[in-house]
């Protein structure tokens, strides 16, 4: 059986494709982006965290610990890596979940029985199941079985996808994806590599591919102030937009929201100084897009 | 303008905002007046005359010698009191001593300002003549030492003994007919009287001869504020000249005869309404009903003859609004007060539904009356919409706008549940389009129906007391049965079966009281002028409060039930299923109030599956909860005629109920508020709104009269068109799975925290409470805390 590594379940997800849905985040993401808001799903395996503001200090975590990870410091529960195999007991027994692991290995089976039920609202608001991580696609055997098994039930099915997957994959998922909400973070590979620790080539070959397939697809771009914001960037994105024959694009500002998560999760956050770009930067944008012949739409 | 053909007009005009600001900036206070009459007239009449009879003659007497009071700018005209938020007392049902004056005066929230006069009338002449007499002595001196037990310890309230029976709301028959065709319907029945072979002739002779006199009361009283109109008139300038007279027109005219235009029936109404609820003090006031409806003919015929205009309707309609606000709900003490903190005397309105073919019942006035409510941003009267899948999407959607707003109003309601839970209950499937909700979120056959509420009652309590064997903690005292040690329990099942014995014994004290009080109004308070206009109280010659109704309800209306589920869940979990806690433990710790166990708290807080969260581990607990209290209560029935049924629902009893427990399995600490009606505990539903629905909906609400959910929304998650859309789907999903009821607090706790740090900021906040808003600085601490917690539903 096929397992899963699911960081959370989202219901009443209402910006994530048509209608009300549920969005599934899948753990692990072959990208590293600098200002990813969920940080919690760029690694591939389970993670332990330990959340100080709700520890009540009882240490029953450590007396759980089965390899002796644990230990009570100074400023509180210390994990040690080396030892930690990721099992989650301490989560498991803590009475405040200040412990927490995150990412849960689930069959096809058990996720199709949590998202089914929110099945009247996807058919009341003509919504589905939204697939997001992390990459999604980079479980591409447990993606595939999923998509499927939604569209056994009828639900519209929607991707939320960096693009940076094989293109096989691509190819096995596109007759059960209703829509691809399709990343385009930047057209300079250099760039891209800098910020994304990846080259676009495949993300852009990708989309070409799904295009020219006719997937529906809508754009989206999340809006970095000075790394891919300029005008003339914004245009390109367009102009490869529209002649991919799409129409709709997504602007997602930037926002810093996450940082507290990035402190969790012991890792270092690299935009802090960076400020949320405001309405008045981003309506040019827009304007620019717009002018383009595109439906532009700002958040989501 | 053709009909359908909307403009939104937004904005009050300058009129409507003066009419307004003087009422919202009204002091309460309490009025001596009505009681001096009260007490004139049964001195006069007592003994001399039956008891419908005198009942009509002091209503008369009150409507002849009242004074009359005709406000600077308004249109439409009548107050209960002799001013504006001037509110009188009903000595007959509950007459205050000195010391209740005092606190009504000096008390911080829901205050009545009275002066030393008013208190010298009351010693003297009020409380001399009513003590021992009004209805609260008689049901105090009726009632067991159990009954008394259980009403101390907080198992229930008693919705009867400050304030009358009434509940229930007006049908279209007021706009078809006036009070002289009314007066002409009784003289038919009086005159087919068989005073030989019909035994109960004098009784109903009696009955009919009290409404005959109740309808000229109304008639005097209009008659008066047309004399005074006139007398304005004489020397006021033009433009108030003019309006003066046109308003004396109207007095002349109805409720004397049926409206002829929509702004005599806005009138017709009103004194219909101020009829009912100075003959007594019924709760719930008198509501319109689907107004909507009932305008539209008047409001179709004069747009079309262009003899009315869509603004001119709105302004009759905003001016007739605030007259609603100017009428406060009958001032309260003791617990009465606790479990009905308000100013709101909930008279609520209908907006949408079918019509009695079945039909869409939106119409143009349904729109303008939501633009009337997101004008007002008034506390009274409460509106609600009701949706059925017959009813346009831009309807709600056109609600969503409103509700965006954040007053709560309107909340939302589902027609094709509602007529199904009044055909369930044995009403025709046209009196049952007819319905519609009331008060809360009631469920009634309008101007046909009298559905009582007899009070609260609090099955977190029963639990406590059944892990106690029959005793109260808080007092010591046992006031209910041995059913055992639960130390002893050796599953889920051997508590589920104590409890239901505990339940079931308490709900039996309760109906004993309610049949007992249920006989002393038929019997001492008639209401002949609320008989007048309910079917069939005319054709059956019997009073409202006799039965006379075409059916007759009384429901007893449950409160915690999120809290219990959450409760058993617990105990089923630590207890019984995983063992990881002895029962003993679990007592310790409730005992302690969790101080030194806060381990055990967090575990039963975090580690519980909880109500609200669309998981059958705890959601089958509230569906086995309520067979237990259905099984009980549905079907059983009353002196009169009547059967009882069950709601769910708190008004503010949740926070009453909650200060008079110990801490509770589900993590709750001592004295905090329960959970109200079918929501969950707050803070417990951590899956967002869709989870919460489908939790709700498992509970087969077709089967209650009535069951409260409310969702507290952020800003941002109902923001531009699609949040609206997104809204419109949800309540459309809930409704689809028999939801009865939901409504939104659409507000950011944070506003709502600084709102309690600078109340002066946010004199015009009005948020959701129960079934119905009010200015969250009106609000208790208790109160205005248990909003905050209640769990925000945040954008993703």
């Amino acid at each position: 059986m096929t397992t899963g590594l699911i960081s959370n379940i989202q219901n009443y997800s209402i910006h994530d494709g048509p209608g009300i849905r549920t969005t599934v985040f899948m753990k692990g993401c072959p990208l590293l982006c600098a200002w990813c808001h969920n940080p919690e799903t760029q690694v591939f395996t389970p993670e332990i965290v330990w959340y100080k503001d709700k520890c009540m200090g009882c240490l029953t975590c450590i007396e759980a610990c089965p390899k002796d990870a644990l230990t009570a410091g100074k400023n509180g529960i210390k994990l040690d890596m080396e030892k930690c195999d990721r099992c989650g007991k301490c989560a498991e027994v803590c009475p405040t979940l200040a412990m927490e692991r995150l990412g849960k290995e689930m069959t096809v089976e058990q996720l199709m029985k949590e998202v089914k039920k929110d099945e009247p609202f996807y058919e009341e608001s003509h919504g589905g199941v939204t697939l997001s991580g992390g990459e999604p696609l980079s479980q591409d055997a447990f993606a595939l079985e999923f998509l499927k098994a939604c569209k056994e039930r009828g639900y519209h099915t929607t991707v939320d996808t960096s693009g940076f997957v094989p293109q096989r994959v691509m190819e096995q998922v596109l007759p059960y994806v209703d829509l691809f909400l399709y990343d385009v973070k930047h057209l300079d590979n250099d760039q891209h590599e800098k910020y994304m620790r990846a080259p676009n080539e495949p993300i852009l070959r990708n989309l070409r591919w799904l295009a020219e397939h006719h997937a529906n697809i809508w754009i989206r771009v999340p809006l970095i102030p000075s790394v891919n914001d300029d005008p003339d960037h914004i245009r390109r994105v367009g102009e490869l937009t529209r002649e991919l024959g799409l129409k709709e694009i997504y602007l997602l500002p930037y926002h810093k929201m996450a940082q507290a998560k990035y402190k969790r999760l012991r890792l270092p956050y690299t935009l802090g100084f960076l400020e949320d770009p405001t309405e008045e930067e981003i309506a040019p944008l827009a304007d620019i897009l717009r002018k383009q012949g595109l439906n532009v739409h700002i958040g989501g | 303008m053709m009909i359908g053909e909307s403009t939104t007009l937004r904005g009050m005009n300058d009129r409507i905002k003066q009419q307004r600001q003087a009422s919202v900036s009204a002091i309460p206070t309490l009025s001596i007046e009505r009681a001096v009459l009260e007490t004139e007239a049964y001195k006069m009449y007592e003994g001399k005359v039956s008891i419908p009879v005198l009942r009509a003659l002091t209503f008369k007497h009150i409507c002849e010698n009242k004074e009359i009071c005709i406000n600077d700018y308004e249109l439409i005209v009548g107050e209960r009191g002799p001013r504006p938020h001037a509110a009188p007392t009903y000595p007959e049902l509950c007459c205050h001593t000195i010391e209740d004056f005092k606190v009504l005066d000096e008390r911080d929230k829901i205050f009545f300002k009275n002066d030393e006069e008013t208190r010298r009338i009351q010693e003297k002449v009020i409380i001399p003549y009513w003590r021992g007499r009004a209805i609260r002595d008689h049901i105090m001196a009726q009632m067991t030492p159990e009954w008394k037990d259980c009403y101390e310890a907080g198992i229930y309230t008693e919705f009867m003994e400050q304030r009358s029976p009434g509940h229930t709301v007006a049908d279209g028959k007021i706009y078809k007919k006036g009070l002289l065709d009314f007066k002409a319907d009784i003289k038919a029945v009086m005159d087919t009287i068989d005073y030989v072979h019909d035994l109960k002739a004098y009784d109903k002779a009696e009955e009919l001869k009290a409404m005959d006199i109740a309808c000229d009361a109304v008639m005097i009283w209009a008659k008066r504020y047309a004399e005074k109109a006139r007398e304005m008139a004489e020397t006021a300038p033009e433009p108030r000249k003019s309006e003066l007279i046109k308003i004396a027109e109207n007095c002349e005219w109805v409720p004397a005869h049926a409206p002829r235009t929509f702004y005599e029936a806005l009138q017709m109404y009103f004194f219909i309404h101020l009829g009912v609820i100075t003959e007594l003090n019924t709760w719930d006031a008198y509501c319109p009903g689907k107004l909507d409806q009932h305008l539209y003919p008047f409001y179709k015929k004069e747009i079309e003859a262009g003899t009315l205009t869509r603004e001119q309707a709105k302004e009759y309609l905003e001016s007739w609004w605030v007259k609603f606000n100017n009428q406060p709900a009958p001032p309260k003490v003791g617990i009465t007060l606790k479990e009905s903190a308000t100013y709101t005397d909930f008279c609520n309105i209908n907006i949408g539904g079918v019509k009695p073919d079945g039909t869409d019942g939106v119409n143009d006035v349904s729109y303008l009356l939501l633009e009337v409510i997101e004008d007002m941003r008034i506390l009274q009267p409460s509106t609600n919409v009701q949706i059925s899948a017959k009813n346009p999407d831009k309807f709600l959607i056109e609600a969503g706008r409103v509700i965006r707003e954040g007053m709560g109003f309107p909340s939302v309601f589902n027609t094709d549940a509602i007529i199904k839970e009044l055909m369930r209950q044995g009403k025709s499937l046209e009196d049952a389009r007819q319905g519609g909700t009331s008060g809360c979120v009631e469920v009634g056959a309008f101007g046909k129906e009298a559905y009582i509420l007899t009070g609260y009652f609090n099955t977190v309590k029963v639990l406590e007391i059944t892990l106690h064997n029959g005793v109260d903690p808080m007092t010591g005292k046992k006031i209910g049965l041995e059913t055992g040690d639960p130390r002893d329990f050796k599953s889920m099942d051997d508590l589920m079966a104590a409890f239901e014995k505990q339940i079931a014994y308490f709900i039996d004290v309760d109906i004993r009281g309610n049949n007992v009080i249920e006989v002393l109004y038929a019997e001492k308070m008639p209401a002949p002028f609320l008989s007048v206009i309910t079917d069939d109280c005319i054709k059956e010659a019997k009073d409202y409060n006799c039965g006379g109704a075409r059916y007759n309800s009384r429901y007893i209306q449950f409160v915690g039930l999120g809290s219990i589920t959450d409760c058993f869940s617990s105990i089923k979990k630590h207890v019984f299923d995983d063992k990881t806690m002895t029962m003993d433990h679990m007592l310790q710790v409730l005992d302690a109030d969790f101080n030194g166990f806060e381990k055990e708290r967090q575990i039963f807080l975090n580690k519980t599956p909880k109500y609200g969260n669309d998981d059958d581990a705890a959601d089958d607990l509230i569906m086995g909860m309520f067979e237990i209290i259905y099984k009980l209560v549905n079907g059983r029935p009353t002196p009169i005629g009547g059967t009882y049924r069950v709601e769910m629902l708190p008004t503010t009893c949740h926070v009453y109920f909650g200060s008079v427990l110990g801490a509770t399995p589900d993590g709750r600490k001592a004295g905090v508020a329960l959970s109200e009606g079918i929501s969950p505990v707050q803070g417990a539903d951590k899956k967002g709104p869709t989870a919460v629905i489908k939790s709700a909906a498992k509970l087969d609400q077709l089967r209650t009269g009535g069951a409260l959910l409310n969702q507290k929304l952020t800003p941002s998650i109902l923001k531009g068109e699609e949040g609206l859309e997104h809204l419109k789907d949800l309540i459309r999903a809930y409704f689809r799975m028999d939801g009865h009821h939901i409504q939104f607090n659409v507000v950011d706790s944070n506003i709502l925290r600084d709102a309690q740090k600078v109340p002066e900021n946010y004199n015009d906040l009005i948020v959701r409470v129960a079934g119905y808003s009010d200015y969250f600085n009106n609000l208790t601490e208790e109160l205005q805390n248990e909003i905050i917690l209640r769990t925000e539903q945040t954008c993703f």
